[in-house]
């Protein structure tokens, strides 16, 4: 169960991080030119494999405790920054987030942009796809790093998974070629939020020094207890809003 | 000068985003979690309903209204 979770949740943050590179990528491409783009996106991926070789290695050396204290601590940080917007999103509090939006924003912008060239590439092409992929791909490979380090051999399953939701998010942008609105974008963050503050409740707690009762039986408890909270806080959000508090 | 305080407001987006009370928050969780746990008493149960507690705060603070009950 909680290696499918594992996956699942690699799987799904990963996928959410990609579809706002592919986003960009395919806002500057489309309008200016897939040559430099590309190269953009070939240069972060190298950027990026260079990085993690470097970094990824030095996380073993950590004490496996302090290890889960620090990624239980940041999947905390990280899922409940998720959870919390879509939560505000689903009870309509805040917008829901509009890829198509920040596509016709990208647009704009790069047609604005002037033609600048250095080294036979359009440079505004190269750095905005660049930037985008690498510091979006930067967040992919976090995720990896900290939902694998927990366990051993665990790296395989959450870079498959990442490498699972490239291929999806890819050929989904192939085939739509443009803003990526049909993917339900809240959806995803509110699983990943859920998911991620599972995970990191279960490992930040096993490195504080806790025993779960069922050991890893408690993720799909947590999971459940999460959801059934989030939902309700939604719904609480929603009638709230419809009815005005008075202060 | 400008490029280290871009690459440290990167970071602080990054890893406390827009509610510095939640990263602090679970900061405290965990200590205490492993301030109990070291005296070998059962401390599994006070990392979920900090998190749900501070999930509500976070969602008061957002919304400036009444922490959902």
């Amino acid at each position: 169960m909680s290696v499918a979770l594992l996956f699942l949740a690699a799987f799904l943050a990963s996928a959410v991080e990609m579809v706002e590179a592919l986003t960009i990528v395919l806002a500057v491409g489309i309008t200016r030119g897939w040559r430099s783009t590309l190269i953009g996106v070939a240069a972060a991926a190298l950027a990026l494999a260079v990085i993690v070789a470097a970094l990824g290695p030095a996380l073993t050396l950590v004490p496996i405790d302090a290890l889960r204290l620090v990624v239980g601590g940041l999947l905390l940080a990280f899922g409940l920054q998720w959870l919390r917007k879509a939560i505000l999103r689903a009870s309509g509090y805040v917008p829901l987030h509009d890829e198509a939006g920040i596509y016709e924003r990208e647009r704009a912008d790069a047609e604005r942009a002037g033609d600048e060239r250095r080294a036979g590439l359009d440079w505004y092409s190269f750095t905005l796809s660049f930037k985008g992929v690498l510091l979006e791909g930067l967040e992919v490979a976090f995720i990896v790093i900290t939902f694998a380090a927990d366990k051993g051999g665990s790296v395989a399953i959450s870079a498959s998974a990442a490498a699972a939701a490239l291929v999806v998010v890819a050929v989904t942008g192939v085939l739509v070629r443009g803003p990526l609105s049909r993917v339900p974008e809240n959806l995803l963050k509110f699983s990943v939020g859920l998911l991620l503050i599972t995970f990191g409740t279960f490992w930040g707690a096993e490195g504080a020094g806790v025993s779960w009762p069922g050991d890893d039986a408690a993720l799909p408890v947590l999971l459940g207890a999460y959801a059934l909270v989030s939902f309700g806080f939604v719904q609480l959000l929603r009638r709230e809003r419809l009815v005005p508090v008075k202060t | 000068m400008s490029r280290i305080a871009a690459f440290g407001r990167f970071w602080w987006d990054f890893v406390v985003g827009d509610d510095w009370i939640v990263a602090a928050g679970i900061v405290l969780a965990l200590a205490l979690t492993a301030l109990i746990a070291d005296d070998d008493v059962d401390a599994w149960w006070i990392l979920p309903p900090a998190v749900v507690g501070l999930l509500a705060l976070s969602l008061r603070r957002a919304t400036g209204r009444r922490a959902p009950r």
